[in-house]
């Protein structure tokens, strides 16, 4: 076990994968000679030399289509998108061609693609450097939707989506790539001394479609991903109510029995992500648990989202969910 | 060449086709260019530079008399003649047959090939068995010579019990692993960066395979067809580029797709050996495309190579030419008809006559019909049967998922 951030335990999950399985190649912009951005890809050029990870011309939509092309041949491409809010030049290369190969091939073809971008805000990064698109990808039959949280979880989720015969749109909420976010900006710890950051040096996975129950509780379900894992824990605290916190960590497929097996046992639920609220996961989540829990349901389910607007630069502390709005959605399901 | 042709320079350029409905379709008579205009150069040495002259002129081997001449001469056998004539003949009739069927309400939707039968057959022809294809709608001829069965093809066509894509996809839209014939899909292009992907990996998996891919005039103005280009030029990966130049995207004649000039010089600013070649000139086609294998073979990357051909026929079933073109448009194109060239050339040398024509009709057509009856076997448009509903549920991900799951058991078949 070592002691690791988010980005140091992404590269360890993508050396094991370079490591254990000769077609694995890694592509994206900068993530070669420099390492990406975040630094994610450091150190794996030199390692794995530059025909398995190399820098790509800056075409996002070229990138998602050589995945494609790769995957149906024989390997099993991770290339990265630098910000998510970059990846709709490639969405029509994800959302008609990687998601649908498989199905309208009739499984003759299929392309084990997985595609990792940085997400989500707080990191002053303004409309285009902060957003959340996940649901403009749970909204496409054929791929498989991870957001991981901690460094624990982005290791084993980044080896299974890799290992996954089906394309993956992998989420890193890059607001915590060096430490756990707790809804305070001057107060931002590292992962250093985390137990999610105490990460195993060898080859793991965390199964696709398992949600993580973080902390146990039985007033009330919240429900949650990425960043607001942690903003969500905070609300919880200052909340002083005894909430059951789920990481969904896979949005599709999703966990069904822990999210409704939580929600039956607390009766009430909040749903938090920082994608806007309309048509947002949270919408789904809202739906799913009124269909399977509705004689369970104590009150009516909250949602604490980003609001229905662009993503704000010097005002997004306005605009993410903080652990005071959370807190005061879990106060409203205990007065019903 | 033919010029582009504007309307009006002010506010903004817009061009116009050379004809329009009512007026009289004349291209000025046969090519100027001739065959033996354009040298071969070592595909083992060449650089972009050194086709320059083929980007801007027209590679032919064909000339108007139907005699092959000329340095780029892939000098085939009588046999190998007869074999790309067979495989035209096949693709056309076959066409003809299913278009047929699509107006009697057989099929739902159909797209020929008509007038552009020569590209993907002589393209496929050149290749190896190894190498990939990666089409778009208008290269259904590429799984004659890798030996589809019509039967299976017909069977996809009506979206039959048979079908082996399960009645997921539109007529047309091929899939045929076996021949490594990629999964064919509608967003036009996209196939295009995907295919520099499929040399990628065959490259960095060290096998000798090229990949090949076809988009239109139309769709080269798509982002595909830049990604694609731009990411051959970097990685030079063994693939083989091509811009059909049929003249139309449905409605729109290519002097509206772009201000540039031949499809072909864009491939010359990317750094890649680019060529204009007759798409009507069997031979022609067949030659450049085992150049570019060869070049790929030997570890130099890709070519990019401009079709220069006509859209005969409508664009798909749905489609109405004579609201925009001149009706006799296509039989005043220079280069002529494919099947019709490679024919007049076989009997100038001696290798065929009318009669063995009227007789492999024949024998085509007949196949091509018994092909449609064993396909209805299996199920017809009208009555079926079709894949049975669960089909709408697999091979969405390799194992059903738990939400897909219930939504099959709620539809309960």
């Amino acid at each position: 076990m070592a002691d690791m951030n988010m980005i140091k335990s992404l590269n360890s999950a993508l050396s094991i994968a370079l490591k254990e399985d000769p077609n694995v190649v890694i592509f994206g912009e900068d993530v070669g000679y420099f390492g990406g951005v975040f630094r994610v890809t450091e150190g794996l050029q030199n390692e794995y030399g530059p025909h398995r990870v190399f820098d790509s011309p800056l075409a996002e939509g070229g990138i998602a289509a050589i995945a494609m092309g790769m995957g149906l041949n024989g390997l099993r491409p991770v290339a990265e998108i630098q910000f998510a809010d970059y990846i709709f030049p490639a969405y029509d290369q994800i959302v008609n061609e990687i998601a649908k190969l498989r199905h309208r091939s009739g499984g003759e073809f299929w392309s084990p693609v997985t595609i990792r971008t940085p997400a989500g805000g707080g990191i002053k990064g303004g409309h285009h450097h902060s957003q959340s698109p996940e649901s403009q990808f749970t909204h496409t039959p054929g791929l498989k939707v991870v957001y991981c949280s901690n460094p624990y979880n982005a290791k084993g989720l980044l080896l299974a989506s890799i290992e996954c015969n089906d394309p993956v749109i992998f989420f890193e909420p890059k607001r915590c790539y060096r430490g756990p976010f707790y809804g305070d900006p001057h107060n931002v710890p590292t992962w250093s001394g985390h137990p999610d950051a105490d990460v195993p040096e060898d080859h793991y996975i965390v199964p696709l479609e398992q949600a993580r129950i973080v902390r146990e509780g039985s007033a009330c379900t919240v429900i949650a991903y990425g960043t607001m894992v942690h903003v969500a824990e905070q609300a919880i605290k200052d909340s002083g109510i005894d909430c059951e916190l789920v990481d969904l960590q896979t949005l599709v497929p999703w966990d069904r029995d822990t999210v409704v097996n939580s929600v039956k046992k607390t009766g009430r639920c909040v749903i938090v992500h920082e994608a806007p609220k309309t048509s947002g996961f949270g919408a789904e989540m809202s739906a799913s648990v009124q269909e399977r829990c509705f004689y369970h349901l104590e009150a009516p389910i909250q949602r604490v989202t980003g609001w229905d607007t662009p993503f704000p630069h010097t005002t997004e502390w306005d605009y993410l969910p903080s652990p005071q709005r959370i807190a005061e959605a879990i106060k409203k399901t205990q007065e019903e | 060449m033919t010029e582009r042709l504007t309307a009006t320079t002010a506010p903004y350029t817009i061009g116009i086709p050379p004809f329009r409905p009512g007026e009289d379709a004349d291209f000025g008579g046969a090519f100027k260019e001739q065959p033996g205009d354009l040298w071969r150069p070592d595909p083992a040495t060449c650089t972009s530079d050194d086709t320059a002259p083929h980007a801007r002129g027209l590679l032919r081997v064909l000339n108007d008399k139907g005699e092959a001449k000329g340095e780029w001469d892939p000098k085939l056998n009588s046999n190998e003649l007869i074999q790309g004539l067979e495989y035209m003949m096949r693709l056309r009739i076959f066409d003809d047959r299913m278009i047929k069927m699509q107006r009697t309400g057989k099929l739902s939707f159909y797209m020929r090939s008509f007038g552009e039968e020569a590209v993907a057959i002589a393209q496929t022809m050149a290749l190896e068995n190894q190498d990939w294809i990666f089409p778009s709608y208008r290269q259904p001829g590429a799984q004659f010579v890798r030996e589809r069965d019509m039967v299976s093809m017909i069977c996809h066509c009506i979206g039959n019990t048979e079908d082996n894509v399960r009645g997921r996809q539109m007529p047309v839209h091929y899939t045929y692993k076996e021949g490594r014939f990629i999964s064919i899909s509608s967003p036009v292009g996209t196939q295009f960066s995907q295919a520099v992907g499929v040399a990628m990996a065959s490259a960095y998996q060290k096998k000798d395979e090229v990949c090949i891919s076809w988009l239109g005039d139309g769709t080269s103005a798509q982002g595909d067809y830049h990604y694609a280009l731009n990411f051959a030029s970097t990685f030079k990966p063994p693939v083989i580029l091509n811009v059909v130049n049929n003249q139309w995207a449905i409605s729109t004649h290519a002097n509206l797709a772009t201000g540039g000039r031949t499809f072909a010089e864009r491939g010359l600013a990317y750094d890649i050996p680019s060529f204009r070649v007759d798409g009507n000139d069997f031979l022609a086609l067949y030659s450049i495309t085992k150049w570019a294998r060869d070049r790929a073979s030997a570890g130099m990357g890709p070519t990019h190579i401009e079709v220069y051909t006509y859209r005969a026929g409508a664009h798909s079933s749905s489609d109405d030419p004579s609201a925009y073109r001149p009706n006799d448009e296509a039989s005043c194109w220079p280069g002529g008809d494919p099947i019709q060239r490679l024919k007049d050339h076989l009997m100038l040398i001696g290798e065929w006559d009318e009669e063995k024509h009227e007789a492999l009709a024949q024998k085509i057509d007949d196949e091509v019909m018994a092909a449609y009856k064993e396909a209805c076997e299996f199920g017809d448009l009208a009555s079926g049967p079709y894949p049975p509903a669960s089909t709408i549920f697999t091979e969405v991900y390799e194992t059903v998922p738990w939400h897909i799951q219930e939504q099959r058991e709620e539809l309960g078949k």
